[in-house]
């Protein structure tokens, strides 16, 4: 497919310059975040509804989940977020070391969420009989928490399924990046990106940053709610 | 119909269809006019299985007993039909077909804003329509096309996975194609292309594509959750579990209503360029045209309860949600108003094209309005899951979006493939096509004023003289659709050459070579007239 | 040909990065104290807040157009949509008094001759 070349940069034929390029690939990414936000949002519509019909269920589960985990992965994610505008902006400072750096660390830190997450988070719910479905079964101080919330057991296990399927789809939508961070480090390896054309590196932060703030909701709405002053 | 050329037209030496040959340059082809003949032989492919299920349906309804079919067996008919014909035609047609085809010419434009995307958006197509149809032929689905919780999740033994499955992979071809369309006419109009000198076209697919980008993900992960909770069993619309099976209801009309509007607002744009070309005039209140297109797709988003009056859902929501259903016929109305305002003291032309607007405004002014009976609570209670519903959505479904896709294809066919059709065969198959519909659809709304219930294998024998009515009515319709199949096929290889403007119409896409060349424009047009700029006296003769 | 694109120092990121962290610290803390119903309150107006600076600053929101401002409203106020009537539905049900399940009219149905 031939392209225009404007002072070292690729502008693809159906565009007439890269503004235009960049001011469709930029809009673009937006609305795919906008479909992002209510793909998601099916999910907190589901999540709001039992929340106030099932008040007590949700307190328990919330408090089932370690807090420690839920802080530690904000701090991570915005650590993430910073080393990725750092990134954007060594694209458009056209400094292919910074930026191969910034992206390292970005996909370090979200190949470390998504690890410990499932490795350590995940699997200690799976040994506490926490997965819903037929294995739910919370046992010791955890049915102790949930009695004490006068929570009925299918009820939690309701909470359970939003906190698996949000946190899940979130982490799904973590190793996707992880993989656009890849293709963008290859990319910057062949020195595609630091050529002043830094509008995929700006696309992937969009998505990244995204990411981020789905998660900036979940912690409080998964792993905060009902207080911890019990 | 007066031609414009004086000598005889000719094909132009190299345009898209033939700028390159081979099975490759079709399957990798980045040209949006390609990419609109992919879907139109793939969305024709599923019209026919959804058509051959709604012939089995008609046959089986002519006996009160059953023709045919089992319950159960039926039930994976109506529910095949509705799926494939909602999931993977209706939405797909005009969005994908004139719609791609159209977008970046009417704005100026070489192509979309993402051809490569455009692309894949078929091959998702292509896959979400394999995995569905390979879901009904090892045994479909028998919910009915709503895929209701608990039936759809807990009770049903049929392919509800692999069903859902397909459809959620459809479901972002439509995501993407609303993506790509959004950013190409924000982006990429010709210079002078302002909002206001846009075909009215154009702002029907940006409303559409809107409704695309937001309720299309809301379906997406609601068919994910039956999903989850087919193969898990963890209860989220389980009541026994805790679940709320309306929450199902509310997430999945969320969607489903706006998608009505996906189906029929760009049949809405369509029309607006068949009258304005049909009668040689400008569309009679432009600017209320062009905001009715957005007003309908933001107010579509907040009708949704009118699905669920007799759900158990609060009456103060209902009351709220009848209310916005009367509110969101008004911009409807105010189409109908401006189509017919531009007839008035028009030279109409009775082209093919022409009669389908026409057959449109009429059926659709009665699809339209028999909405609103059913969007009356009182009304509702009696007329809810009868076949009145059944012959509502029909008629602006039917007469009124596959009507303004036929008329669409009849107009635009001369761009797409430089040949034009054999009108008397045309007029003559959309006349059967309207007799056809009335006489399938229009005893419907009396079979369900009397109480028939819709999804029904077998009825009271009082109805059966309607029935068979309806059944020969859907006979007649078949033919009437068979027939274009046929001849536009045949006029794609021996129609007359058309030439790039047989209609006089205005237009930058009459601008350029029937069929175009790869890049439509050799040059980047210049846009200095308002759309629809006939001259004043052409408007007004005889 | 040379862009004009605001790139911004380091430091001004660090400091958004440093907000955030102070705001998650905050909003952590919180939680472990008694506000009733303001928990909720207090954690959401937080994680608005956080959100909005990764927008505004991280994704650049402030040098768009207003076409993208247009689009994130867009996008919250159709998820606040979807979400407050789904949910004014079920805590409304009961608003209107009703009369028990349904009951057969007291009227007999007429007779078919």
């Amino acid at each position: 497919m031939s392209a225009e070349v404007h002072g070292a940069i690729l502008v693809a034929e159906q565009f007439d310059d890269f503004e235009q390029q960049k001011s469709a690939d930029a809009f673009g990414m937006w609305l795919f975040l906008v479909t992002e936000v209510l793909f998601f949002g099916g999910l907190f519509c589901g999540y709001c509804l039992y929340r106030n019909v099932y008040p007590e269920a949700w307190a328990a589960g919330s408090h089932l989940l370690k807090v420690q985990y839920g802080a530690f992965y904000t701090a991570l994610l915005i650590c993430s977020s910073l080393t990725m505008a750092l990134g954007v902006r060594a694209s458009q400072l056209r400094l292919k070391t910074s930026l191969t750096v910034y992206l390292v660390l970005t996909w370090i830190m979200g190949a470390a969420f998504v690890y410990i997450k499932l490795r350590y988070e995940w699997y200690g719910d799976y040994l506490e009989g926490l997965v819903p479905g037929p294995h739910f079964a919370p046992h010791g101080e955890n049915l102790e928490l949930i009695n004490h919330f006068h929570a009925l057991l299918p009820h939690v296990s309701l909470f359970f399924i939003f906190y698996f399927c949000m946190t899940g789809l979130h982490a799904l939508h973590m190793v996707v990046g992880v993989g656009l961070l890849t293709a963008l480090l290859i990319l910057t390896q062949q020195g595609k990106t630091t050529r002043g054309n830094y509008n995929w590196v700006e696309i992937v932060g969009l998505y990244w940053h995204f990411v981020d703030i789905v998660w900036i909701f979940l912690f409080p709405l998964l792993y905060l709610i009902g207080g911890r002053y019990v | 119909m007066s031609t414009v050329a004086v000598e005889a037209p000719s094909l132009p030496e190299v345009h898209y269809l033939n700028a390159d040959y081979g099975w490759r340059s079709w399957l990798f082809t980045t040209d949006h006019k390609r990419i609109a003949w992919l879907y139109l032989i793939s969305i024709t492919v599923m019209f026919a299985i959804g058509g051959l299920s709604a012939t089995l349906i008609r046959l089986n309804l002519i006996e009160p007993s059953g023709l045919l079919f089992e319950p159960a067996t039926y039930n994976k008919l109506f529910t095949a039909h509705g799926l494939v014909m909602i999931f993977f035609f209706l939405t797909q047609s005009i969005p994908t077909v004139l719609g791609n085809f159209l977008i970046p010419i009417m704005i100026g434009a070489r192509d979309v804003a993402f051809p490569k995307l455009n692309l894949l958006s078929w091959y998702i197509y292509v896959i979400g329509a394999l995995v569905f149809v390979l879901s009904l032929i090892s045994g479909g689905v028998d919910t009915g096309w709503t895929l209701y919780t608990p039936l759809s999740t807990t009770y049903a033994n049929t392919n509800v996975l692999s069903a859902t499955m397909g459809i959620f992979i459809a479901g972002f071809s439509s995501i993407l194609t609303g993506l790509n369309f959004m950013v190409t006419i924000h982006k990429m109009r010709a210079p002078g292309m302002t909002w206001f000198r846009l075909p009215l076209f154009i702002w029907a697919m940006y409303a559409t594509s809107v409704i695309f980008v937001l309720a299309m993900p809301v379906i997406a992960i609601t068919l994910a959750l039956i999903a989850l909770e087919r193969v898990w069993h963890v209860g989220i619309f389980d009541p026994g579990l805790g679940g709320d099976p309306i929450l199902f209801q509310h997430l999945f009309w969320f969607f489903g209503h706006p998608e009505v509007y996906i189906l029929i607002l760009p049949s809405m744009g369509v029309i607006s360029e068949l009258v304005a070309a049909g009668c040689r005039k400008r569309i009679f209140g432009y600017s209320f045209v062009a905001f009715s297109s957005v007003a309908i797709a933001a107010i579509s988003f907040m009708v949704w309860g009118h699905h669920m009056f007799l759900t158990g859902q609060s009456v103060y929501a209902g009351l709220v949600f009848s209310a916005l259903s009367f509110a969101v016929a008004i911009p409807s109305a105010v189409k109908v108003f401006n189509w017919t305002a531009t007839m008035h003291k028009a030279s109409v032309s009775y082209d093919t094209p022409m009669l389908y607007a026409i057959g449109f405004i009429g059926l659709f002014t009665i699809g339209g309005l028999t909405g609103l009976f059913l969007a009356s609570m009182g009304a509702d209670v009696h007329l809810h899951d009868t076949y009145f519903v059944i012959a509502h959505f029909h008629y602006v479904m039917v007469g009124g979006a596959i009507m303004g896709y036929l008329g669409g294809l009849h107009l635009w066919w001369p761009k797409m493939t430089g040949k034009m059709y054999p009108e008397a065969w045309a007029r003559f198959a959309c006349l059967l096509i309207f007799a056809g519909f009335n006489l399938t659809f229009g005893p419907q709304f009396i079979l369900g004023y009397v109480g028939m219930p819709r999804r029904y294998a077998v009825y009271p024998a009082e109805f059966q003289v309607l029935n068979v009515m309806s059944s020969a009515g859907a006979s007649i319709l078949a033919l009437g659709y068979l027939i274009p199949l046929i001849y536009f096929a045949w006029s794609a290889f021996r129609g007359p050459i058309a030439g790039p403007n047989p209609w006089g119409a205005k237009g930058l896409e009459w601008t350029i070579a029937s069929p175009p060349p790869t890049h439509n424009f050799e040059v980047t047009p210049i846009v200095t007239e308002e759309a629809y700029a006939y001259e004043p006296e052409a408007a007004h003769v005889g | 040909m040379s862009e004009h694109v605001h790139v911004h120092p380091k430091l001004f990121y660090v400091k958004v990065f440093l907000a955030l962290i102070v705001l998650t610290t905050i909003t952590t803390a919180v939680a472990y104290v008694d506000l009733g119903i303001f928990n909720t309150v207090v954690a959401l107006v937080i994680a608005v807040c956080k959100a909005s600076l990764v927008v505004l600053f991280f994704m650049h929101l402030k040098e768009q157009t207003g076409m993208t401002r247009v689009v994130i409203i867009a996008a919250a106020l159709w998820l606040s949509v979807l979400i407050v009537i789904t949910l004014s539905d079920r805590f409304t049900r009961h608003w209107f008094p009703s009369n028990g399940p349904w009951e057969a009219s007291a009227v007999t149905a007429p007779q078919s001759q």
